[in-house]
């Protein structure tokens, strides 16, 4: 494994200061300093042992906030020696960590930043950068994230869950200055699911994997939303499909089916299709079944709504709507979609406008309006 | 120092040219509209006069406190004749007048048939954090 990248060390090493009895918030403070300085001399002077140069600088920042710490309480050291160094099981530190970082306890803004920089070995002013924060904010956002799992058992993991819940958040988040952070949740999830096994983490990373392999389509100039009918397809990354659908196909072969492998499954039908017109909307009404057997999401049942829409006309598509709770973000977007299908356009036009006052992003509101704008005018004949 | 222009939904002096609701322009005006603010932003970045700008939705509403153990007062969803506010830009200029003449210009994006909206932005002066060294 190339770990030319410092961060892709930081779990690791976290791990190891952790096992020499350093408790988890003091060990992720001291290996963050560590990265710091990494991040600033390696370029220079590359170490021959990364990870021990890791190791040792983090515990050296370690046992020096450890002395200041005693000598402020008038206290003894009890750790003091470096430990010789033993077998390091690196691969279930990490996994703990990731467990620990999504806790059930936290937040999800407090379980996103913390995963950020205790798993992903970002540091504190990239993760703030990322989330349009203060630095000073995102620091506090962590130390209360430490302090509230302070004294869980490291051991004891939460459920795979609320990981996956975590890295799905990650990568739907997108961009914010210097870090990609959806590339960031990539490469979590492609770790994850190797060193779980689990069909929902490779689901989850099949599902990323799709999705990204669309995002150079997804936006045209100056920002705006392209959406899917109207995406060139031929600006699809093929890679990442072609990765995308292995992945998953490996999952759903192992026949324990979730909602991120359900997700995946109608991804993965929309790559696969050479425009709207050509896809198997038949199938990916099935896989919304499936997902809402799963999940019973009011989401999924509005999705369902526009799929059905396609596989069996907007008629159908509206008495599918009829079950969907009209109060759901993009139920208005959704049903001038299917309103504009079944060819009336005043209503749609109407729908796409509250639709636009509804939305909660700037590309999405924008859109809207120009599909209100769009469906008002009379079809060219 | 720093600006604020603030646009808004409603609210503020009389309109000087009557508009259509943006959702009943032509596509292509609204694209034209959109990329002039974008165009306006990329332009301060580069003049080094950028600082922000956000947009808010319409929805929310006014809160205060109801007294120690009693859940906060809403008031809201606003009204149709409240002032309500669309977002804002800040800037960073030199004086006034130049506050005056972006804002000038910003008001002047497009709208139907391409001609300037020429809406009122409201521009207002930040106070500044530290105190003047000169006394």
């Amino acid at each position: 494994m190339n770990t030319s990248l410092p961060r892709d060390l930081v779990p690791a090493v976290i791990g190891v200061l952790v096992r020499r009895g350093a408790d988890f918030a003091s060990a992720e403070d001291a290996v963050q300093e560590a990265l710091i300085r990494a991040l600033r001399t390696w370029p220079d002077d590359p170490p021959r042992d990364p990870k021990g140069w890791l190791v040792a600088a983090a515990w050296h920042r370690f046992l020096d906030a450890a002395r200041a710490e005693a000598s402020r309480r008038g206290r003894e050291l009890a750790v003091e020696a470096e430990p010789a160094p033993g077998p390091v099981p690196a691969r279930d530190d990490t996994l703990r960590l990731y467990f620990l970082c999504a806790h059930p306890a936290l937040p999800p803004n407090q379980a996103v930043a913390l995963t950020l920089r205790a798993v992903g070995g970002l540091t504190t002013r990239q993760i703030a950068a990322a989330h349009l924060v203060p630095e000073a904010t995102m620091a506090q956002r962590i130390s209360r994230a430490k302090r509230r799992i302070a004294g869980l058992p490291l051991d004891r993991p939460g459920g795979l869950a609320t990981v996956l819940r975590v890295l799905y958040l990650v990568f739907n988040e997108g961009y914010g200055g210097d870090v990609d952070l959806a590339a960031e949740a990539i490469r979590l999830a492609r770790r994850l699911a190797a060193l779980t096994g689990e069909p929902e983490a490779a689901g989850l990373l099949a599902l990323m994997l799709l999705h990204h392999a669309r995002r150079a389509s997804r936006t045209g100039p100056g920002g705006r939303l392209v959406p899917l009918a109207e995406q060139d397809r031929s600006r699809w990354d093929t890679a990442l499909i072609t990765e995308g659908v292995a992945v998953l196909q490996g999952a759903l072969a192992r026949d324990r089916l979730g909602e991120y492998q359900a997700q995946a499954a109608i991804a993965a039908l929309h790559a696969d299709a050479p425009s709207t017109a050509a896809t198997d909307w038949v199938q990916i009404v099935e896989w919304y079944d499936e997902l809402l057997a799963l999940t019973a999401s009011p989401v999924v049942r509005l999705n369902r709504a526009v799929a059905v829409g396609e596989a069996d006309g907007a008629p159908a598509g509206l008495a599918a709507l009829a079950e969907v709770d009209p109060g759901l973000p993009r139920y208005a977007a959704a049903a001038a979609y299917l309103h504009e299908r079944a060819g009336d356009r005043a209503r749609a036009a109407a729908l796409y406008a509250e639709a636009a006052r509804a939305a909660t992003s700037v590309p999405e509101r924008d859109h809207l309006t120009r599909e209100a704008a769009r469906v008002r005018r009379p079809p060219r004949s | 120092m720093k600006y604020l222009l603030l646009k808004h939904y409603r609210g503020g002096p009389d309109p000087v040219s009557a508009y259509e609701p943006m959702d009943r322009w032509t596509p292509e005006e609204v694209d034209a509209h959109v990329g002039y603010m974008n165009d306006f932003a990329d332009r301060l970045k580069e003049t080094g006069e950028y600082v922000d700008s956000q947009a808010l939705a319409p929805g929310g509403a006014f809160v205060r406190s109801d007294g120690e153990g009693r859940p906060p007062v809403t008031d809201g969803p606003f009204a149709e004749t409240k002032d309500l506010i669309a977002g804002w830009m800040i800037i960073d200029v030199d004086s006034w007048d130049r506050a005056v003449e972006l804002a000038g210009e910003l008001s002047a994006a497009p709208g139907p048939g391409g001609e300037p909206i020429r809406e009122w932005l409201e521009v207002r002066p930040f106070l500044t954090g530290s105190a003047s060294t000169t006394e």
